[in-house]
């Protein structure tokens, strides 16, 4: 067991896309208790610094893991697939006139109730890719399409956060 | 009370003995320590019997025109009629310029704004809130060591989920200042929690509603098997009691058609509508009273009155919760419990506020105004060392986003709010000219898209990067946010592997050579023999420290060469020699010498443990 192994061998689960939750944040907890800089408090400084690295390497682990589309451009690294973003912006042209639409939906709605049936809408879409990516990297196993498909499913997130945001401007 | 228990130069205390450790609740208008004692957490009281200290420290000359200072109730009563010298509500300036005190002219105070944080002048000169919150953390210090029988070895200190780095920094300089070990910087919602949790066995989905004078805080955590991990904390540190004050104060004024004119006016409206303000939470009605320099003011208010004029200030806590249920993705109907803390929650209009949205009565069970103090002492016991079993394990968050400033005045979120902490992120950069042999960094923290819209935290030089043509160097600097909730900045020129040296210039908070000053100043009510004290600690750090690494190289000294054996073995025979003198500072200088010269090899002995640790989980489970 070290620092540099991955996220799936630290926490003793399977390395695939279908996940239990709540083992991850299970394993977590335990985890945390091992190697929390809480633990070592009286330990002296180099022991706190340790713990340190490791207290953020778990955490960094739990972030990945539990979050399905971080977990999922996680596991085309680890098989060599980058996913860069940035890099790889094509996307197919009925993804984009969707994208358009919601964004032009979410710009001309005026009140609450309007935003919370775009929010649904996009929170199915995500969950239909979700699904998708899950059968790509479990099933099929090939990462290259995976990779393109969490860069579609991170286009998704990203609109979901500007709904929130307008959400939340609504509901002050 | 314990004996105290007083050794003779020379003589080396019990190192077995348990470390004094204590918990400090630093309100803004309450202060609080508490301890474990037979294995209960208690609140401390005065030689009054009264645990609670109020957050007031009051300057003043005596009749030989000495300089003084009183904490607390005493200062409280000179608020009345030297209202310019007795700084109330310290809290709310920590970290903080005159710009973010909202309606600080209807303060009583001379104000001196400067870069690094505002400051109050006074008869006792110009002091920093940072030092007057150490003058009340030096008092529960003082009062611990009366009541516990010895020095306090460290303290864990409650801060408002919701400060920042600077309001967090501000208030570790004030510990420094007073003398105290910080064994960690705890959330007050996390402390309440921590109480609540042991007490009544909890489990489940818990909010802790904590409203105090100066604060607001809304947390979600997750309780099960003495873990007490934070799902999300949203607030506002600067929403309190003291503001339901202000608007009743305004509104009474306005009412009457007076004015306030002097300091005494300001403070004296102010006194009298946090009365009625109390009053209403146990009567229909109240009336302010008080004396002005235009006449006497009197003005009835009933509760229906109240409930209007403060009605939005509610409202933005209800406006919070709101937001802090969305972040952690879940319904009110997921929360099993709601916790109150804070005296503010005593106001019946908040509990109907708090009831209603989740739907259930809250918990009320534990004293809202002890309960914070009381976690605090809970984690400090442990933190020391003296808990045997039922570790608990407090798993808390970021409450805000830290960024860097990207060209054109935007942020780029680094570190999202919630992560869990400790926690650490990278980012990569390069160089834009060729021979470049540094680069700046302007952190700030908040959740708006403009740089100009939070706050900012530090500038960071980073130098040392080896000359390369522009955009041949690949610098990455890890953004780390520690167990306390502040920041740490380390960067990396990848391809030489140099460490580059970082200048911070934090754009809040008192200089070293300020609270080098503000040390050796000392206090007035400070130990009367400081030599003793540091002498008595520095003997019994000593014969920890060798039985600690009598220790260690039992267990692990297969970890080390014969030559690192050598080293260390000279390190600890001049440690012992020393500890059996009377020099504290040569004794300190030993024990730095052999913590350092055993540090690669506490590192190796940790990673030993956690990896046998890890290793055993796994192959344990199913």
């Amino acid at each position: 067991m070290n620092l540099d192994d991955n996220d799936f061998d630290l926490f003793g689960v399977p390395q695939r896309q279908a996940q239990d939750n709540r083992l991850i944040d299970v394993r977590w907890r335990a985890l945390q208790a091992d190697v929390h800089p809480d633990r070592f408090a009286a330990d002296g400084a180099a022991a706190q610094r340790v713990a340190m690295q490791w207290a953020v390497r778990v955490n960094e682990a739990h972030e990945r893991l539990k979050n399905p589309l971080a977990r999922a451009a996680y596991l085309c690294e680890l098989h060599g697939v980058a996913v860069d973003a940035e890099k790889n912006t094509a996307m197919p042209s009925e993804f984009l006139v969707q994208q358009l639409e919601w964004r032009e939906a979410l710009d001309s709605a005026q009140a609450l109730p309007e935003v919370k049936a775009l929010a649904l809408d996009v929170a199915r879409r995500r969950d239909t890719l979700l699904t998708q990516i899950e059968r790509t990297l479990d099933k099929l196993q090939d990462y290259t399409a995976a990779a393109q498909q969490v860069r579609a499913l991170m286009f998704v997130e990203r609109f979901s956060e500007d709904i929130d945001r307008r959400l939340e401007e609504l509901e002050q | 009370m314990a004996l105290l228990q007083i050794s003779e130069p020379g003589e080396s205390p019990d190192p077995h003995q348990r470390r004094i450790a204590i918990g400090i609740d630093l309100g803004t208008t309450h202060s609080l320590v508490a301890a474990i004692r037979n294995g209960v957490a208690q609140c401390l009281p005065d030689s009054q019997g009264q645990v609670i200290l109020p957050s007031a420290v009051r300057y003043f000359t005596d009749t030989s025109g000495e300089l003084c200072r009183e904490v607390g109730s005493d200062a409280l009563a000179g608020a009345a009629h030297d209202p310019g010298n007795t700084i109330v509500s310290a809290k709310r300036f920590m970290g903080r310029r005159l710009a973010d005190i909202e309606r600080h002219d209807k303060l009583p105070y001379e104000f001196i704004d400067a870069p690094s944080m505002v400051h109050m002048r006074t008869v006792a000169g110009v002091k920093s809130p940072v030092e007057v919150s150490a003058e009340i953390l030096a008092a529960l210090r003082q009062r611990a060591e009366q009541s516990l029988g010895g020095d306090v070895f460290g303290a864990v200190i409650t801060v408002p989920a919701y400060f920042d780095d600077a309001q967090r920094q501000a208030t570790k300089d004030a510990a420094r200042i007073a003398g105290l070990n910080v064994l960690r910087l705890i959330n007050e919602p996390t402390a309440a929690a921590l109480a609540y949790g042991l007490e009544n066995g909890s489990e489940g989905l818990y909010a802790v509603y904590d409203l105090g004078g100066g604060t607001f805080d809304i947390s979600l955590l997750h309780l099960h098997a003495g873990v007490f991990e934070v799902v999300a904390t949203g607030g506002n540190s600067a929403l309190g009691g003291d503001d339901f004050d202000t608007m009743l104060a305004d509104w009474a004024l306005m009412q009457s058609g007076m004015n306030t004119v002097t300091p005494q006016d300001k403070r004296a409206v102010l006194v009298a509508a946090r009365a009625a303000k109390e009053k209403l939470s146990v009567a229909d009605d109240a009336i302010l009273a008080c004396r002005l320099s235009g006449g006497e003011l009197s003005v009835r208010v009933d509760r229906e009155q109240f409930v209007a004029m403060t009605r939005q200030l509610v409202a933005r806590t209800v406006t919070l919760m709101r937001n802090v249920l969305r972040d952690a993705k879940v319904h009110r109907a997921d929360v099993h419990g709601v916790v109150m803390v804070g005296g503010s929650t005593r106001m019946p209009m908040v509990q109907w506020a708090v009831s209603e949205f989740f739907g259930q009565t809250p918990l009320t069970n534990l004293d809202p105004d002890q309960v914070v103090a009381l976690g605090a002492a809970i984690q400090a016991n442990q933190l020391a060392g003296n808990a045997d079993g039922n570790r608990v394990l407090l798993l808390d968050v970021i409450p805000l986003s830290l960024g860097i400033e990207i060209m054109g005045g935007l942020v780029d979120r680094i570190v999202p709010r919630n992560s869990t902490i400790p926690t650490a992120r990278a980012k990569d950069f390069t160089t834009y000219k060729d021979g470049q042999t540094a680069l700046a960094l302007h952190v700030v923290q908040g959740e708006r898209e403009l740089v100009a819209d939070c706050r900012s935290l530090a500038r960071f030089e980073l130098r040392g990067i080896p000359p390369m043509a522009a955009g041949a160097a690949r610098i990455r600097v890890s953004f780390h946010v520690d167990a306390d909730g502040l920041l740490n900045v380390a960067a990396r020129e990848l391809g030489s592997g140099v460490e580059a040296s970082i200048d911070v210039k934090p754009s809040y908070g008192l200089a070293d050579s300020d609270i080098a000053r503000m040390l050796q100043e000392g206090f007035q009510s400070a130990d009367a023999d400081m030599q003793a004290r540091n002498l008595r600690q520095a003997k019994v750090e000593a014969e920890r420290m060798l039985l600690g690494v009598r220790a260690a190289l039992a267990a692990d000294g297969d970890l080390l060469s014969p030559a690192q054996l050598n080293t260390i073995g000279s390190l600890v025979n001049d440690l012992r020699a020393r500890a059996g003198g009377d020099d504290h500072a040569a004794i300190d200088e030993a024990v730095q010498a052999l913590s350092k010269g055993t540090e690669e090899f506490a590192a190796e002995r940790m990673n030993r443990g956690i990896s046998r640790a890890l290793a055993g989980r796994s192959v344990n489970d199913i």
